[in-house]
């Protein structure tokens, strides 16, 4: 798994709540058996127009002023609904590798984890005024530092975030979590002879 | 100490809690289906590891088949591979598949109970979100991504943090022609769609005591729809009735043993738990859903928003789906005229929502208002039961369409799909925008409300139902 350490990058503004995985990749496109490709795919519904190919111009993640970006800002609930993690892979495909919101949907959150990727958990006042600055400054970017949980803004300004220590540590490590499962391998022998299972 | 079934559950699943690391739990059952599975298989092959307890893995494919005649190959050559996919893995790492043709084919939150897959005091996941179902039984089970179900292949366990719990505590009882829907409807209303993150919840309460277990499931079915990571009930008599004689017991014990043994995984009187809500089951009345997410939702008797009289947020939402959906402020749901109809899904496809159904459209005529009324089962076995009953006939006769098992027009991976424009009542769990189909417009409901709909051609109050035979 790729590791996350530090990353600087344009801030996309995605002003939705409830941001479900039917609409960061609708079903259409869980018919393939890989895991990488999906960028083409990601927002679909909201992304073009009729024609499925055309960006609509009205999607704010296509104005070229958030073209390359690699910090995605939301709301709250963001990623809720199915399990599939063909979401944070569409995300990830598409080039973000960070997304900011004030909550996220449980099981979405532990893909990204999977994925190399930070979900960042802040304040909801605090993202309403990333949400302003975004807006205002054409190129606004922001520099996460993982091993820090820091957030610093072009302005010099600082807002620190919290992690689990656990999720962190994978990350900065690359850590694939079967492989650090498998560590433990006895452990898992000892528990199923001492319920029985054979 | 008094300990609640969540907290039970997890102390007798703990294989290892490495310092500083999560913990590693152990997972008792594992099911499978194709859209989520293709890419963990791979993991595997690509790391050379092998299943590490195929035979407790079930798999079934749900998502992509047909549910018309299943003599006819699948046409999508996407479903039809991705079906094969599963099959060729089920065989290369000896896991048990229910294909296409087997009875014991379904939605696999419809089969694992029905199969006796799914007990009580287990740990179960699936790679899909609903497997809050088998909470029903008393079973810590929950969705998982992909990455994870890879782990639980190699690993048999899941690495998990504690999480917090919740009672809903629903006092009182359900009103006549108020359903197991319209009560988890109400609670998603109330506690909001991420009212429940972060949380396991437990049902409790005389209400919940006296659902069937058809009933129970729908209610953990949507507790992810709070948000929460699993819904759990206690399992009592009635658990232990419905799984009696199910195939897949542990054929070494007695049943009165292992009834006894389930009991047992039930709430201790006087647990605590880190949130308690209470709901009063006799206020609940039939609910609809007006918008794009579970949580926007009123009694039949409500009407959708007006947008001065909400805030922030809230209003941007309301606003967004108000437009999404094509409808007013302050309209009442009773005058929401709907085009398409379906029945099914894991929510609301089990023997006891097609009786519900039923026992509405008998003598009655589907609207001519309506293009398409759908009424798909949750399994080969429903099926089977429905026919027995004679249930497929006054479907038949209403003018609804009885199809062949499977997830169906839930999601829309197979054929069966809302058109751009279309307006649907639908019983499965997810009104997301184009969820059912691009540009469909879904509204959640209970079995009985969407056959009353279906042949009025609006919603209606199912308590003034006119019940024929
Ligand atoms: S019926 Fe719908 S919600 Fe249930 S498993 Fe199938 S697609 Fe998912």
């Amino acid at each position: 798994m790729d590791k996350f350490t530090t990353l600087t990058g344009i801030v996309a503004p995605l002003e939705a709540l409830n941001v479900d995985t039917d609409q960061i990749i609708p079903k259409q496109f869980l018919k393939r058996v890989e895991r990488s490709g999906y960028e083409g795919m990601l927002f679909y519904d909201w992304r073009y127009l009729e024609d499925g190919k055309t960006p609509d111009p009205a999607f704010e993640l296509n104005a070229p002023r958030y073209q390359g970006a690699s910090i995605l800002l939301t709301k709250d609930n963001f990623g809720c609904g199915s399990s599939r993690e063909h979401a944070p892979w569409a995300l990830n495909n598409y080039g973000f590798r960070c997304i900011l919101a004030p909550s996220f949907a449980d099981i979405f959150y532990y893909n990204c984890f999977n994925n190399g990727m930070l979900p960042i958990v802040l304040p909801g006042n605090v993202i309403e005024s990333l949400f302003t600055e975004v807006r205002a400054t054409e190129g606004y970017e922001l520099t996460v530092d993982l091993a820090a949980e820091t957030i610093t803004k072009p302005d010099g300004g600082v807002i620190a975030f919290e992690i689990s220590p656990f999720l962190k540590e994978r990350l900065l490590n690359g850590w694939d979590q079967v492989g650090l499962t498998l560590l433990h391998k006895d452990k898992i022998a000892a528990y199923e002879a001492k319920r029985g299972i054979a | 100490m008094a300990k609640n079934i969540y907290e039970k559950i997890w102390d007798a699943h703990v294989v290892h809690t490495p310092e500083g690391q999560d913990t590693i739990l152990y997972i008792d059952r594992h099911f499978v289906h194709e859209v989520t599975s293709a890419q963990a298989f791979e993991g595997l092959r690509m790391a050379n590891r092998a299943v590490r307890r195929p035979e407790l893995t079930f798999a079934t494919m749900d998502h992509n088949i047909p549910t018309t005649d299943r003599s006819i190959p699948i046409q999508d050559p996407l479903s039809q591979k991705q079906v094969d996919t599963l099959e060729a893995n089920c065989e290369q790492f000896h896991i048990t598949c229910f294909d296409m043709y087997d009875p014991r084919n379904g939605i696999v939150h419809v089969v694992g109970p029905e199969l006796g897959l799914t007990q009580p005091g287990m740990t179960i996941v699936c790679g899909d979100s609903h497997t809050a179902t088998h909470g029903a039984f008393g079973a810590l089970a929950h969705g998982i991504g992909t990455s994870e179900v890879e782990h639980v292949l190699a690993t048999q366990t899941l690495l998990q943090k504690k999480s917090k719990t919740m009672e809903i505590r629903v006092t009182g009882a359900l009103r006549t022609g108020v359903t197991a829907k319209d009560l988890v409807l109400a609670i998603i209303g109330k506690i909001g769609t991420a009212g429940g993150t972060g949380y396991v919840i437990e049902y409790t309460g005389e209400a919940i005591r006296k659902l069937s277990m058809e009933g129970r499931m729908t209610v953990c079915n949507m507790t992810i729809e709070a948000g929460a990571r699993a819904g759990l009930i206690s399992p009592d008599d009635i658990t232990c009735a419905y799984l009696k004689d199910r195939p897949y017991l542990p054929k070494d014990r007695t049943f009165e043993e292992l009834a006894e043994g389930w009991k047992a995984w039930a709430s201790d009187e006087g647990c605590a738990y880190d949130t308690v809500v209470e709901v009063d089951a006799g206020e609940v009345e039939p609910q609809v859903t007006w918008g794009t997410s579970p949580g926007m939702v009123t009694g039949i008797s409500g009407k959708t928003p007006v947008l001065a009289e909400l805030e922030g947020n809230d209003r941007l939402a309301a606003e967004k789906a108000l437009a999404y959906m094509d409808l007013g402020e302050g309209v009442p749901m009773t005058e929401v005229r709907i085009n398409k109809m379906f029945i099914g899904s894991c929510t609301n496809g089990r023997i006891e929502d097609l009786r519900e159904a039923a026992a509405v459209a008998r003598g009655h005529k589907v609207s001519e208002t309506i293009d398409q009324a759908l009424v798909v089962p949750g399994s080969n076995e429903v099926k089977k039961q429905a026919e027995a009953e004679g249930l497929d006939q006054v479907f038949k006769d209403t003018g609804f369409e009885w199809r062949e098992a499977g997830c169906s027009m839930c999601l829309a991976m197979n054929d069966d799909r809302l058109d751009p424009g279309d307006r649907c009542a639908s019983t499965s769990n997810r009104n997301f925008e184009g969820r059912q189909g691009k540009g469909g417009r879904t509204h959640l409901v209970g079995a009985g409300m969407a056959a009353a709909a279906a042949i009025k051609g609006h919603f209606v109050d199912i308590r003034d139902w006119d019940f024929r035979g």
